[in-house]
Order: structure tokens, then C-alpha cells, then sequence
């Protein structure tokens, strides 16, 4: 018996001494277990990927690709349908560009006060604050666009060239708003890794609070902020009830802000609430529109990650 | 990461006040603040305007009543409420154990160099950003009509656990990560397993966390119209008995109250989203009244 010990004791090398005598069957069962739920989150992927892929084949086996991607017209549902995704993808674009040019800047303005100038009591009360911004449901925000927005941009845009009920230019701006938090919380982070001791160097060496955030702080962090600026780009071009509600359900090519267009996610919504039989060239439209629309949030999730990964190794 | 954003503020504003500020970096400074202060402004406008707007809705009628596309006037949420709570009870039920799992997997027993686990975690902060109408679409090809279970309790609710899972994956890690490697020598040394190690003491240390996280995760499927609506979730005047039954949700009451055109139903809208915003609201009180209760210091 105690010969044999050794002999496994041998086997396992170094450690072996510390491992038990026989073979715990439930260890193993439960790590078994917890693996089988980490899978969960690959499998979710693939499957994602599955339901995606094969009938985007089978669209584009009855709709040529080039039709579909350099098509500039885009109605799935007519009599004689035209597939071109053109019009979606600017639209797409389009606010997308507005949700940006709010998010981008106020959320890294946020993110420096926040990490450099705001007392801890105050950055207490006011993080939680902007994270309740992020919680309020995206329904609610296409409401208030719809409601509260259009209504003032009416007001307020000055000539003839008044905004239309549903437009661009409203369901841009509430999107800025509402990445505001996601764009500033991940640049907040990307700050405080910045070691103390780069900050502590640039006012040693006379400069002021301005310089050092900007100059210092700011540089230090750049991967990072860049990866939070391409997550909210990435949340502006899947963000779906803000544009369902707001910007309108008619693909219009256009870069007039004022006028409605419809996104590749409103149209996927549209599309998915009416009763499409499954199978018909109608169903699989939601495919292929919703393939490219991973694709795209796919590609900039990956570049995002690799980003934090970069400056986690660089600081910690 | 905690410990440098205690001092950071702290130690710098001795070293800025000595000789007074320069117009510019006043100037500056107010920039910063005008930048939050765009964010807050809007929340407190938004909240306030939808408070105002649906004030003369938010009445008995809203919860005892069933929705209705003509009468706006005593039109109530009901079913949409009664659903919303059915949704999250399910979601929550398959999500929480299922997403707490593989967080003591990937962080008590995964090697990170190995590559399986690397395609897991990459995978996993992917997921998180995945837009939620991409799960819409996936619960509506697998689930909901692959599956043939239709727009039920339970094809909504486990879209939305996979929704969700990578949230509440990612916060009952770092749960889990917070709690000391001192505790888990010291079992061990004792002479505990692995497993009797987690669940006796790293478990119950990281109760806390898990749940604040799993709460705010929750907060965010109960939000989402954009998935049931692909589901083909819609107007409902019943309230669900069972994981079989249709049901509807506040998301999608709301949404389809917004796009009826009559203003008596925008009104019901706003004050449906009043009460959807007041559970929300619940839920990250209670989140936070853990997190400040139950904190531990090491």
C-alpha cells in the first residue's frame, strides 16, 4: 500500500506529496459541472453564429450579394422587393455620427473630471448617478426622443427646413446621452490605471492639473479610451428601440439629420414584429441584415478588447 | 485598482490650490463640469418629464386593469406588469446559478494561459456587447419558432438569461476575485478540498458581491423591448399562469403605447414607463443596500 502511494506520489511530480490518497470522484463531477456552465457562454456564440449563417446562405442563394451590399434600394416587402442594404447602413451611420459627436467628447470630459478633478465624496454620488443613466431602459429613451426631443428640435432648428416627426437628428442626440456613461466609466478606468507616480512626476516638474490630465493622464490611457470609444460606437449601431421609436421605419438615403431614415436594427425589428412566414425571402432578410450588423459589432468588440488588454498590461 | 482612485484626488488637491487658479484652468475645469452635467441634467429632465406626463394616468386603473388599443382612458398594465415579474423571476432562475458557475470556474479552477480559456473569457466580454436584438434573433430562430415553443414565459425568459449571462458571469468574478488568497491557503492547508474550500469559504465571502452584481444584471433585461419584440411578444389582456402561456411585458406595452398615435396613449406610455422605472429603481436600491451593508474589509 504504502509503496504504491509513493509510485503515484512519483508520478505526480513536485505536489505530489500534497494529493490525497484516492481519487475524489466529486471534485472532479463538480468541476465538470462548472466548466459545462462556463461552455454556456461559447455555445451561446455559436449558435448565434449558426442561426445567423445558414439562412444568410440561403438568402444570398436567391438575392445576389453584390445586390444586397451595393443595392440602393430597400424594399424587402414590396411586390417586385428590392434588396439593397445601402440605405440601412447609412442610416445606420448617419446617427450613429450624432450619437458620437455627443458621446465621444462628454463622455471623456466626464471621465477626466471624474478620475482627476472631482473629490471622492463627490465622484461617489455622482458615478452611481451616470450609471443610472445607462440603466434607464432604451424604450423609455425613444419615448422621450419622440416626445420630448422632436418637439424642441421643431422649436428651435431655424428656416424652412423643419425636422420631420420621426428623424436622425433626435434619436442621435438621446443615443449620445445614453452612452454617455458607457464611454466615460471605461475611460475612468483606463485613468485610474495610470500609476500615480507619472502623475506626480509632471507636477514635480511644474505643471499644473490641466497639463497633467490632458498631457500626462490622458496620453497614458489612450488605449483604453480608445477602447471605450469604439465600445459606444459599437452600442450607437445596436442600439434598436431609440430608432425604432425615433427615427423612422423608411430607409431614406440621405445625410440630412432633419429627415427620418431607417437603421439595419429598426428594420430587423420592424420586420420581426409582423407575423413574416418562416422561410420566405422576407424571413431571411433578418438574417442577413442582422449577419452584417455582427459583423460589424463583432469586429469593433474585438478591436475594443484588445484594447483594455493592452493597457492592463502595460499598468498591472 | 481601488487603492491608487483613494489617493489620486486627494493628494493632488493640496499640490493645485497653492498660488491660485489661472483663467485657463478654470476655464477648463468648468468645461469638465459642463460635460457631466449634460449627462445629469438629461436624466433629471427625462425622469421628470415622464413623471409629469403620465401623472394623470398613474392611478389604480394602471394596476388593475388590463391594456387595451381603444379605450385609453381606463386602459391599465395588468398583464404587462404581471409579466414583466413573471419574465424576471425565470430569467433570473436560469441566468444566476448558470452565470455564477462559470465565474468559480473560470476564476477557482481555469488556467488562464490555457487556450481553452482563453477563447472562453475573450468570448465571454464579447458576448456582453453583443447587440441585444442579435439574442432576439437568435431566440427566434432556435428557440422560439426552431424549438416551436412560441412567444411564451419561457422563450422570453431564457433569451433573455443568455442576454444576461455574461453580465452576471463578469460581476461574480470579480466577486469572487475580491475575496483573499490568504483564506483559500489557509483552508486549504487545513486539509479542505478545492471544492469544500470554495463553497465553505470563498462562497459565502462573495455572496454579497454576486448578488449586487446579478441585481444590476437583472436591471438591465427587464429594460429590454428589443429582443421580445422579435420573439413576437405583443398585445396581451391576460395575465400568464404558467412557462407556457403568452404573456406581454412593460417594454413592449410601452413601446407599442408610443407608436399609437392619440396622446391619451402616449400619456398611459409615460406612466407605464413611471412604473417600470420605479422597479428599476427598487432593484438598484437593493443592490446598493447590499454592497454598503455587507462589505467586507479584509
Amino acid at each position: 500500500m504504502t509503496l504504491q502511494v509513493d509510485k503515484r506520489a512519483a508520478a505526480a511530480g513536485t505536489h505530489g506529496f500534497l494529493r490525497q490518497q484516492r481519487p475524489r470522484y466529486g471534485e472532479v463531477a463538480v468541476k465538470g459541472v462548472l466548466f459545462a456552465a462556463a461552455s454556456v457562454a461559447v455555445a451561446t456564440t455559436v449558435a448565434i453564429v449558426v442561426a445567423l449563417v445558414i439562412p444568410t446562405i440561403e438568402f444570398f442563394s436567391e438575392v445576389p450579394i453584390t445586390d444586397f451590399l451595393f443595392g440602393t434600394t430597400w424594399t424587402p416587402l414590396f411586390k417586385d422587393p428590392q434588396f439593397g442594404v445601402v440605405p440601412l447602413v447609412v442610416g445606420t451611420l448617419v446617427i450613429t455620427a450624432i450619437a458620437c459627436i455627443v458621446a465621444l467628447p462628454l463622455g471623456l470630459g466626464s471621465a477626466i473630471y471624474l478620475s482627476e478633478y472631482a473629490p471622492e465624496r463627490l465622484r461617489q454620488t455622482l458615478k452611481p448617478t451616470l450609471e443610472v443613466l445607462a440603466g434607464i431602459p432604451t424604450v423609455v429613451y425613444g419615448f422621450f426622443a419622440l416626445t420630448f426631443m422632436t418637439p424642441i428640435l421643431k422649436s428651435v432648428v431655424p428656416g424652412d427646413s423643419l425636422p420631420t416627426t420621426f428623424n436622425a437628428l433626435s434619436a442621435g442626440l438621446i443615443m449620445g446621452v445614453m452612452i454617455i456613461p458607457t464611454v466615460a466609466s471605461l475611460s475612468e478606468d483606463a485613468m485610474a490605471a495610470v500609476p500615480n507616480s507619472l502623475r506626480q512626476g509632471a507636477f514635480a516638474l511644474g505643471s499644473n492639473q490641466r497639463q497633467v490630465s490632458t498631457r500626462v493622464v490622458v496620453p497614458a490611457a489612450l488605449s483604453g479610451i480608445a477602447a471605450a470609444f469604439i465600445l459606444g460606437i459599437s452600442r450607437a449601431i445596436g442600439e434598436t428601440m431609440i430608432v425604432t421609436v425615433a427615427a423612422g421605419l423608411q430607409p431614406n438615403i440621405t445625410l440630412n439629420p432633419l429627415e427620418f431614415m431607417e437603421t439595419m436594427t429598426a428594420f430587423i425589428a420592424s420586420a420581426g414584429s409582423g407575423d413574416v412566414p418562416t422561410g420566405s425571402v422576407e424571413y431571411k432578410t433578418i438574417f442577413a441584415v442582422g449577419s452584417l450588423l455582427f459583423v460589424f459589432t463583432f469586429l469593433l468588440n474585438m478591436l475594443s478588447i484588445r484594447l483594455v488588454r493592452r493597457y492592463r498590461e502595460v499598468y498591472e | 485598482m481601488s487603492t491608487p482612485t483613494l489617493t489620486r484626488a486627494g493628494e493632488r488637491s493640496s499640490l493645485t490650490k497653492t498660488g491660485g487658479e489661472p483663467l485657463r484652468e478654470k476655464l477648463f475645469r468648468w468645461i469638465l463640469i459642463g460635460c457631466l452635467s449634460v449627462g445629469v441634467v438629461t436624466l433629471v429632465v427625462l425622469l421628470t418629464y415622464t413623471i409629469i406626463r403620465g401623472w394623470p394616468r398613474l392611478d389604480a386603473d394602471l394596476v388593475m386593469n388590463m391594456p387595451s388599443q381603444v379605450l385609453p382612458a381606463t386602459a391599465g398594465a395588468q398583464s404587462a406588469i404581471t409579466g414583466t415579474l413573471w419574465l424576471m423571476f425565470f430569467t433570473a432562475l436560469w441566468t444566476i446559478p448558470t452565470g455564477i458557475a462559470a465565474a468559480i470556474y473560470l476564476e477557482e479552477y481555469a488556467d488562464p494561459t490555457h487556450r481553452i480559456n482563453r477563447i472562453i473569457e475573450v468570448n465571454i466580454l464579447n458576448l456582453a456587447a453583443v447587440p441585444s436584438i442579435i439574442f432576439g434573433i437568435l431566440g427566434l430562430a432556435f428557440i422560439s419558432r426552431g424549438l416551436g415553443l412560441g412567444p411564451t414565459v419561457l422563450t422570453g425568459s431564457l433569451t433573455l438569461a443568455l442576454l444576461v449571462l455574461p453580465t452576471v458571469v463578469i460581476a461574480s468574478r470579480e466577486a469572487i476575485r475580491a475575496v483573499p488568497r490568504s483564506i483559500r491557503m489557509g483552508s486549504l492547508a487545513l486539509g479542505a478540498t478545492q471544492w469544500q474550500t470554495i463553497w465553505r469559504q470563498v462562497l459565502p465571502s462573495a455572496v454579497p458581491g454576486m448578488a449586487t452584481g446579478s441585481i444590476l444584471a437583472l436591471s438591465r433585461a427587464i429594460g429590454e423591448a428589443a429582443p421580445l419584440i422579435m420573439l413576437g411578444i405583443g398585445f396581451v389582456r391576460f395575465n400568464p399562469d404558467g412557462l407556457q402561456s403568452s404573456f406581454t411585458a412593460l417594454p413592449i406595452q410601452i413601446f407599442q403605447w408610443t407608436t399609437e398615435s392619440r396622446t391619451e396613449f402616449k400619456q398611459l406610455a409615460a406612466a407605464a414607463s413611471v412604473v417600470l422605472l420605479v422597479i428599476l429603481l427598487a432593484m438598484n436600491s437593493i443592490a446598493i443596500y447590499i454592497r454598503n451593508k455587507t462589505q467586507k474589509r479584509w
